[in-house]
């Protein structure tokens, strides 16, 4: 286990590092620079500011530097907001969108559960067919026009919530809603088939055969191990909520991680970028990692023991 | 009869599908007696299965009906049954054992509990208890280091052992009738032959009657005190062992007997199948089902279904060539002499 682990921990540097690479590089593509925009500066003023976040210096040098800093856990100091350090935004901002996050993953996946449950014990009925409809709807229409839908009719039309900004709890239930559809729409569909699977195996008719009743083998046996393989799903529902938030965030003009990244993208911010594209995919990566833990821990069959992991 | 447990009477079990009600079993009889055991044989799609699986009424409700006729455990119907008194009956009284132990058993639960479970479900035990007669269960089938074994998951038994568990797993609670759903035909040889043994074994220190499912001939001459013979979704013949394997009286027992290959016969000697292949059940109409593959057809098989001629040992065939009120006028001759030919 520990040789797995370790495995799988350098795997997941190397996959960072190259992730790093990429978007340092990618990102020097984008037209301009983040002193050219906005202010009328002089070409004094312009090499000043160049010479001090040294972009004066080759864009190789500016790589090994950075990657130098980045090892040393500095992420460096913003380019637009003078003298304030990259961790410190990306600490200020993560708070909303962890909570929206966090929460659209819980909506989504109660109600998700609860609809493909639902379905799979009456499958081929009304029922059935209806969260079937709802969760293909869910999975084809992006969350944004959730979003816009969700903004008019809720908060606009009935005005049961706010229609944006961050002021309390009730601002924080649209955005989730609208992220917590896809995960609704996927953990739905999921869990159904999975159901129906796991109903056609022998071992639920052994189940059956021993007498236990029909709650005892839909909880113990059928939802039980349909649910196995559903904790798979929650890696890639984890990063469908990241990218969500994004343009969620901006939507709602929530005060978000995603929000911030997305205005430093369009301000050639480069150390923030950096720091949140860095911030996202350790996280991804890390959720990836969590997930085939808990995995091994819920299906004995799995096991990291041997090499052959 | 008391010492009859379980009795089946003209049972017709049909499946739903998109064409209409196809009918899988078409009245099926049998009586099983207290400790005995009954062999069902039988080829592919028979409906051996489907009448084990319609005793414990573990059919999908959605998909099949019983449509017609009876199932009676001590004297009582299982038909008329509400849902939780079969549900109570189920490995308490009657207990199956599929054909597949790789698949039969919950992957992701301990092979202890999965017994355990059975156990708390028919009997006010708690858990140490329940755990108690499991591991005596598995002793009793006989695996290795039954105390670690408990908390093993199937995936870490092997095929043979993994049967085992199946069968304590069934006879945890001293079921009166064991089903056993072609329990041999997944594992190799020399596990069946282990397999089987077990079974007899158990059998007389607990004396459940079995009703043993299988296509292989071999396996009925081991264990079967009377053999029941189905075709085309019937029972064309039943008796004693003896009676089956040396006096077949019914064309289909007798194909079954021949096309088996023997040790003793001189090699090169060609198999002797069963010309044809097992009727479509769909357009299955009135007659002999065996009527397009038997080779002594006459007119009245093809358009009278065959009733049950019963001889005085209980030896029953459903066959229009020992029915007689056809045999006086129909010329035996030929089968007489092909029977004699194969049961020297």
């Amino acid at each position: 286990m520990t040789r797995y682990l370790l495995q799988r921990i350098g795997f997941m540097l190397i996959t960072l590092f190259i992730i790093v690479t990429a978007t340092f590089f990618l990102m020097q593509l984008l037209p301009g620079t983040p002193f050219t925009n906005p202010e009328k500066l002089t070409d004094s003023q312009l090499a000043i500011l160049n010479a001090k976040y040294g972009l004066d210096q080759p864009v190789a040098m500016q790589y090994i530097q950075y990657i130098g800093n980045l090892l040393q856990g500095d992420l460096g100091y913003s380019f637009q907001h003078e003298g304030r350090t990259v961790t410190s935004m990306i600490s200020d901002r993560i708070g909303p969108s962890a909570f929206i996050g966090l929460q659209a993953l819980v909506f989504g996946a109660v109600v998700g559960l609860l609809l493909g449950i639902v379905s799979a014990l009456k499958h081929n009925s009304i029922l059935d067919y209806g969260s079937v409809t709802l969760a293909v709807l869910g999975m084809s229409i992006p969350s944004f026009v959730f979003a816009a839908l969700l903004q008019y009719y809720v908060g606009v039309k009935l005005g049961w919530l706010p229609v944006a900004l961050w002021e309390g709890y009730s601002s924080t239930l649209l955005p989730s809603i609208a992220l917590s559809v896809t995960v609704t729409a996927t953990v739905a569909r999921f869990i159904r088939s999975e159901m129906l699977e796991v109903i056609g195996q022998d071992y639920i008719i052994t189940a059956r055969a021993k007498g236990l009743k029909e709650n005892q083998v839909m909880v113990k046996h059928v939802i039980r191990n349909a649910l196995i393989p559903v904790v798979t799903m929650l890696g890639p529902l984890a990063v469908s909520i990241m990218t969500g938030t994004l343009v969620i965030e901006k939507i709602f003009a929530v005060p978000g991680l995603g929000e911030q990244f997305t205005l430093s993208i369009l301000v050639l911010d480069y150390s923030v970028i950096m720091g949140i594209t860095i911030f996202y995919s350790a996280l991804f990566i890390f959720v990836v990692f969590v997930v085939d833990i808990i995995y091994s821990l819920l299906d004995p069959r799995i096991n990291y023991k041997g090499g052959a992991a | 009869m008391t010492n009859t447990i379980l009795t089946v009477e003209d049972l017709h079990v049909a499946f739903k599908t998109q064409h209409g009600k196809l009918t899988a079993v078409r009245g099926v009889n049998f009586e099983l007696k207290k400790g005995e055991t009954l062999a069902i044989v039988g080829e592919s799609g028979s409906g051996k299965s489907v009448t084990a699986k319609s005793i414990m009424q573990l059919l999908p409700k959605a998909t099949t009906e019983v449509t017609k006729g009876d199932i009676h455990y001590n004297g009582e119907s299982l038909l008329k049954m509400s849902k939780n008194q079969i549900t109570d009956l189920r490995g308490s009284e009657i207990s199956m054992v599929f054909q597949d132990p790789m698949t039969s058993l919950n992957p992701t639960m301990k092979v202890g509990k999965q017994i355990m479970e059975g156990v708390q479900r028919h009997e006010n035990l708690t858990k140490a208890q329940a755990r108690e007669r499991a591991l005596d269960m598995l002793k009793l089938v006989g695996i290795p280091q039954a105390e670690s074994r408990l908390d093993n998951y199937p995936h870490q038994f092997s095929g043979g052992m993994r049967q085992r568990v199946v069968i304590a797993l069934a006879l945890a609670c001293n079921p009166k009738v064991l089903i056993a759903d072609e329990p041999t035909t997944a594992l190799d040889v020399t596990i069946q032959a282990q397999i089987l043994e077990l079974m007899k074994d158990l059998q007389k220190k607990t004396e459940t009657a079995i009703i043993l499912i299988t296509h292989d001939l071999g396996v009925v001459a081991n264990m079967a005190d009377r053999v029941a013979v189905m075709y085309g979704g019937k029972i064309v013949e039943q008796g004693t062992l003896d009676e089956i394997f040396y006096n077949p009286q019914h064309p289909y027992t007798l194909g079954l007997l021949r096309s088996m290959p023997k040790l003793n016969e001189d090699r090169g000697q060609p198999l002797m199948p069963i010309a044809g292949s097992p009727p479509n059940l769909a357009t299955l109409g009135e007659g002999c089902a065996f009527a397009a593959r038997c080779p002594h057809t006459m007119t009245v098989c093809h358009t009278y279904t065959p009733r049950d001629t019963v001889t005085e040992t209980g030896h029953s065939v459903a066959c229009w060539l020992q029915d007689s009120r056809v045999a006086k006028e129909a010329d035996k001759a030929e089968l007489v002499e092909s029977g004699n030919s194969s049961t020297e």
